[in-house]
């Protein structure tokens, strides 16, 4: 079979990235096709968290993250996606992690976010089943969870309402110059095109700066109550800044269904997506230091996926240097979720010459390429 | 020669049943069902052998304990998911 079909906007990956996109550009009015080899809402999508958090890493960071949540509170989804602000407790196990709980709130202030300093007595009481002893918590309570799969298909489907193409089970062999040719011999043709590809990006961009970077998550059998808000070890920060070698961290997620979604791991060049079992005893090990009742709870379900983590932690949003029609939407590491509807405001802003809600630069591919240089040949150099 | 009788309770109410008999065979013999499902209906043993789940009950404040795959102790306190 061979067709050439003309779009507006192409989009090759229906991640919640890609649909959060094809939803902000079909509100724009632009015609668009969105292309997911798998299914809507699959791939890192499906396998991560679904954790919508502020976070404060960089200015950059900080900007895109609080952006995108309060998109989410705005969204309205239905209850499938259970959409809970459950609120972030950021657990400091010693006075050194509860000087940095401190300066976390101080710097949140300044930035009139709302959160607040547990003590350890009003800790033990808002989470019951943490270990005795720890030295206290800031909590974020705006912060909130979502069942990621759902809501990228909720967007897929309000982008379908207003006229978007969706086309699943095909997938983007070649994307650049304006075309797009997929596996069944097809070709999409559209000013603009968007790689929201993931921790796949290099597979069709061989330059770009993305990394996969393995994640591990166990959930358990239903116990509500046992965890009241997303709970996550300030020490988590360092595991998930090193770039490099492998990390665990406490970090436990409740489901509205009374469900636990327990991690988290992170590893570099671990391409099997299999279950690694010394990283999995190691990331259950850390969790059973914070909360020990957690060896005594049945687990259903263990699986990895993988996130594409760029050098700097700041996500690939822009254009493509070297392609005037390609825009780029990956890189969002373990903040896609979060970040996804940002990400699509910032293009869909690009595309109608909107004013953008936040400054674009910090997330521009262009950083990682000099002025006239292609990226992939820059990259290639490195 | 007589089989030990233990004495159990299920939701709240005793039971006797002879040494040996599974947590599943006691909530059959009580009329009571193991657990209800998130849409609310009544579940009991369906598989016998520890994979269906659906005869998970909680035991002396243990939740989703298999109920087939468990022998009654005395005093052992049996509650309906």
């Amino acid at each position: 079979m061979s067709a050439v079909a003309r779009f507006d906007v192409a989009i090759a990956g229906g991640g919640i990235v890609g649909c959060a996109c094809a939803l902000a550009c079909a509100k724009q009015g632009f015609r668009v096709v969105l292309v997911e080899r798998d299914a809507l809402g699959s791939g890192a999508t499906a396998a991560g968290m679904g954790h919508v958090v502020v976070m404060d890493d960089s200015e950059a960071q900080f900007a895109l993250t609080r952006y995108s949540r309060q998109l989410w509170r705005e969204l309205k989804l239905p209850a499938a996606a259970e959409y809970v602000e459950a609120g972030t407790l950021w657990i400091a196990a010693d006075g050194e992690e509860m000087d940095g709980a401190e300066r976390k709130q101080a710097w949140y202030a300044e930035r009139g976010v709302p959160s607040r300093l547990l003590t350890a007595s009003e800790l033990a009481e808002a989470e019951p089943n943490l270990v005795a002893g720890l030295a206290g918590a800031l909590l974020v309570a705006e912060d909130g969870v979502v069942y990621p799969p759902v809501a990228a298909l909720e967007m897929a489907r309000r982008a379908e309402q207003l006229g978007a193409q969706l086309i699943v089970g095909r997938a983007v062999r070649a994307i650049g110059d304006g075309r797009m040719a997929l596996d069944d011999g097809m070709e999409l043709r559209a000013e603009r095109l968007i790689h929201a590809l993931g921790a796949n990006a290099t597979a069709l961009s061989p330059g770009l700066p993305v990394r996969r970077r393995k994640g591990h998550l166990v959930i358990t059998d239903r116990y509500p109550g046992f965890v009241r808000h997303q709970l996550v070890e300030l020490g988590y920060l360092k595991s998930a800044h090193s770039s490099s070698g492998d990390s665990v961290a406490f970090n436990v997620q409740p489901r509205p269904t009374g469900q636990l979604l327990i991690g988290s791991s992170r590893q570099y060049g671990a391409e099997d997506a299999g279950v690694d079992r010394e990283i999995l005893r190691a990331m259950l090990e850390r969790a059973e230091i914070y909360m020990p009742g957690l060896s005594g709870l049945h687990a259903i379900r263990v699986w990895t996926g993988f996130r594409a983590a760029t050098p700097d932690k700041l996500p690939l949003i822009g254009p493509m240097p070297g392609d005037e029609t390609l825009w780029l939407a990956t890189g969002h590491e373990g903040l896609g979720i979060t970040t996804a509807l940002g990400t699509a405001e910032l293009i869909a802003s690009d595309f109608t010459g909107k004013k953008p809600a936040i400054a674009p630069e910090p997330y521009l591919p262009a950083r990682f390429a000099p002025a006239a240089t292609s990226l992939s040949a820059t990259l290639e150099e490195l | 020669m007589q089989p030990e009788v233990l004495s159990i309770t299920i939701n709240g109410k005793p039971l006797s049943v002879p040494a040996g008999t599974s947590v599943a065979a006691a909530m059959l013999m009580a009329g009571e069902p193991c657990r209800h499902s998130v849409t609310g209906e009544p579940r009991a043993p369906l598989c016998g052998m520890g994979i269906c789940m659906e005869c998970r009950v909680t035991v002396n404040g243990l939740p989703h304990q298999r109920s087939c795959q468990l022998l009654c102790a005395s005093g052992m306190e049996v509650v309906t998911e």
